[in-house]
């Protein structure tokens, strides 16, 4: 699904990412971790096509298609979709307003948001307040989960959706990714965290550690390699190869 | 014509085309004689003919004004036309009234939406709708030129009382050679049940437009006003200069909005409206005058719609929207004169700024020494896009007194790269991620337009940003 082979990218004259490669397949789920600043965030937005991030060599294909050089709407389109750490506002904008965009060509939009608020407990009054406008930490996350619902894509990225939930969020907001993934077979989820307790919420079949732009560990042994983390941190990282 | 033009056209300007139709226009240039004739033409009172000729004789004296933050070739006065009329009775003719109303999306004979209508085009209003419905209640609505014959006292009475002829250039100018315009009269304790409007349409590629309005509610009454304009496309600039005198008496409440969207020129900054506007409304005891305006067309606009707030406990708001794309320049504001004690005042201004435009917030606070324990509240917000326009922000402030209140906030914002990416990334294309965002900064304004008649509310910014945006 996911193939990203040799990729260097650059943001204001500095090379942040180094020859990283990463291999996503179909109906997978895949774990990211690494100390911060190590270009986790940053591989998500060089995927979904964030401006300013430039590619300097390598490749990114999704479904046998280059998207290296696409527009980020375009990367969208094609099922591409990250739930971001800090969710932006816009005022003056309604929920609804702003969905009603996410499915444009549909005729019961009302129908469709209002059946996956209910799956997130979400009141349905929150359709008429502006854009994550005094949203909690957690409404925001729980807004991220809504518009994937609404938008079903192919390729999920999570970027840090579990910082700073309560236990309940979290487990209502996994429970319904479990589910979306169960439901579409062919999806993949790409989880970024620093939360070592991830592997209570969700079966992973590999774990990557991303240190200084690079990929210098994969493995399926998630626990062995989650146990190792949280017993030595990322200092000793190199060791972790002997795993 | 050539089709890449006439695609420019649809996409950007929908009221751009031209009705051909055979008028009556003055020659160019402006003199004693111009005037007479167009008194003439009107046989209007004889006390209204010694008020233009006063005012023209005062106008010559004048300097021409260059205060304001306008760049601009000086306009020759004597190349303008200061009249033209269609002429009538001709079946012909009728149609093509009847099919540019329908082009410009007019609720002229429109059972759903109700409001009534004065079309002014050029220089002649044509048409005032539900004008006996209205006169039922005693709220008499019609053509300037009518008011002057029928109701010439209550014009007598008031105008020139808010803006006197030799308050500026332009309403010298206009009090010389104005043509026609709307006037209303709301009589004692009646609410108007529906919205009055008038719609201004230049046509003729030689005139200026001069018309006049004056509106005055008397005690207890409320009116909702509304006023659109547009201009065909063309590559000459025209000159609209308009006189707005608005009278609300004790206890009354106006509310006067605007939806300005003349032609505003092309990208290379040839052509469209030069737009000199005097709006100035008085408030008597406990009565509230508010000015919403949604500026987005004209090459350039020099407008402060402003309220003097004579009256103990009188109220006066602006809510401005300026939005200025290509060369477009706009220098508007309003003057907030407390007179009365305890009035309050409502500045909330937001000026959106794309290309190479300048827009220009200018608005005047002055409390009175009498004025005592009265408020104000400023709020100046801009939004730029782009790197290549001005956004300017030019607040006088005089207090007289010390146990007044004066607020000013100010914010300028370009808009957040993270705010489009996000769009983007739920699939939804830049220009349509500005429409969003843009619509949002505006919707405090948008929210209180009373209905969208002369322009759907989601077209208002629904523009091409493709050169706005790298």
């Amino acid at each position: 699904m996911l193939n990203i082979n040799k990729l260097y990218v650059k943001i204001n004259k500095k090379i942040i990412i180094k020859n990283l490669n990463l291999k996503i397949k179909k109906n997978n789920i895949h774990i990211l971790m690494g100390p911060n600043g190590s270009g986790k965030s940053t591989l998500s937005y060089v995927i979904t096509g964030k401006p300013k991030y430039k590619i300097i060599n390598g490749k990114i294909i999704f479904n046998k298609k280059k998207i290296n050089n696409l527009l980020p709407n375009k990367i969208s389109k094609l099922g591409i979709f990250l739930t971001f750490q800090y969710p932006i506002e816009i005022n003056g904008i309604t929920m609804y307003s702003f969905l009603k965009n996410l499915i444009k060509k549909k005729k019961n939009k009302l129908k469709i948001i209002k059946k996956n608020l209910k799956k997130l407990k979400i009141n349905k009054e929150y359709l008429k307040r502006y854009f994550n406008v005094g949203f909690s930490g957690g409404e925001k996350k729980k807004n991220e989960i809504l518009q994937m619902l609404i938008l079903k894509p192919k390729f999920i990225i999570l970027d840090e959706i579990d910082s700073g939930l309560d236990i309940d969020t979290l487990n209502l907001i996994f429970k319904i990714i479990k589910e979306y993934l169960f439901l579409n077979k062919n999806s993949s989820l790409l989880i970024i965290t620093h939360n070592t307790n991830i592997i209570n919420y969700i079966n992973a079949s590999f774990i990557h550690i991303l240190y200084n732009g690079k990929i210098i560990l994969t493995s399926n042994k998630i626990k062995k390699t989650i146990n190792y983390i949280n017993k030595y941190g990322y200092n000793n990282i190199k060791n972790i190869k002997l795993l | 014509m050539n089709k890449k033009i006439k695609k420019i056209k649809k996409n950007n300007y929908k009221y751009g085309f031209y009705t051909n139709i055979k008028s009556k226009t003055f020659p160019l240039g402006i003199n004693k004689k111009i005037i007479k004739k167009i008194s003439k033409i009107k046989s209007e009172p004889k006390w209204i003919k010694n008020l233009r000729l006063k005012a023209f004789k005062y106008w010559k004296k004048l300097k021409y004004p260059n205060w304001s933050n306008l760049n601009y070739k000086k306009i020759n006065f004597n190349f303008i036309s200061y009249f033209s009329k269609i002429i009538n009775n001709k079946k012909k003719n009728n149609k093509k009234i009847i099919n540019t109303v329908k082009k410009l999306n007019l609720p002229i004979n429109n059972k759903k939406k109700k409001v009534a209508i004065d079309f002014i085009f050029d220089s002649i209003s044509l048409k005032t709708t539900y004008k006996n419905i209205l006169n039922k209640k005693g709220i008499i609505f019609c053509s300037f030129n009518e008011a002057l014959k029928k109701h010439s006292n209550l014009v007598k009475k008031y105008i020139g009382t808010v803006v006197p002829y030799k308050d500026n250039f332009y309403s010298c100018l206009n009090t010389s050679v104005f043509s026609d315009g709307s006037f209303c009269y709301i009589p004692k304790g009646v609410k108007c049940p529906i919205e009055l409007s008038s719609y201004f349409r230049i046509n003729n590629n030689l005139i200026g437009q001069f018309e006049r309005t004056l509106i005055i509610v008397d005690e207890g009454g409320y009116l909702s006003y509304l006023e659109g304009c547009t201009a065909p496309i063309r590559v000459n600039n025209q000159i609209h200069a308009a006189v707005v005198e608005l009278i609300a008496l004790k206890n009354s409440t106006i509310k006067y909005s605007t939806i300005q969207n003349w032609y505003s020129g092309n990208n290379k900054g040839i052509g469209g409206i030069y737009n000199f506007v005097t709006k100035r409304g008085v408030c008597y005891d406990n009565a509230k005058i508010t000015w919403l305006q949604i500026e987005k067309g004209s090459a350039l606009t020099w407008k402060y719609p402003s309220c003097i707030l004579k009256g103990y406990k009188s109220i006066g708001n602006f809510k401005s929207i300026s939005f200025t794309k290509n060369f477009q320049q706009i220098d508007t504001g309003t003057k907030m004169i407390h007179l009365g004690k305890k009035s309050k005042s409502t500045i909330i201004s937001k000026s959106i700024c794309l290309d190479n435009s300048i827009n220009t917030y200018r608005g005047l606070v002055k409390i009175n020494r009498k004025s005592k324990k009265s408020k104000n509240f400023t709020q100046c917000d801009a939004l730029l896009i782009g790197n290549k326009c001005i956004s300017n922000t030019l607040p006088y402030i005089i207090v007289e007194n010390s146990n007044s209140i004066v607020e000013h906030e100010s914010v300028i914002s370009k808009i957040e790269d993270e705010q489009i990416f996000y769009c983007n990334q739920r699939g939804i294309n830049k220009e349509k991620a500005l429409t969003i965002i843009i619509n949002g900064f505006s919707m405090d304004i948008i929210k209180d337009l009373p209905l969208e008649f002369f322009l759907e509310a989601k077209d208002l910014f629904k523009i091409d940003f493709k050169n706005s945006v790298g």
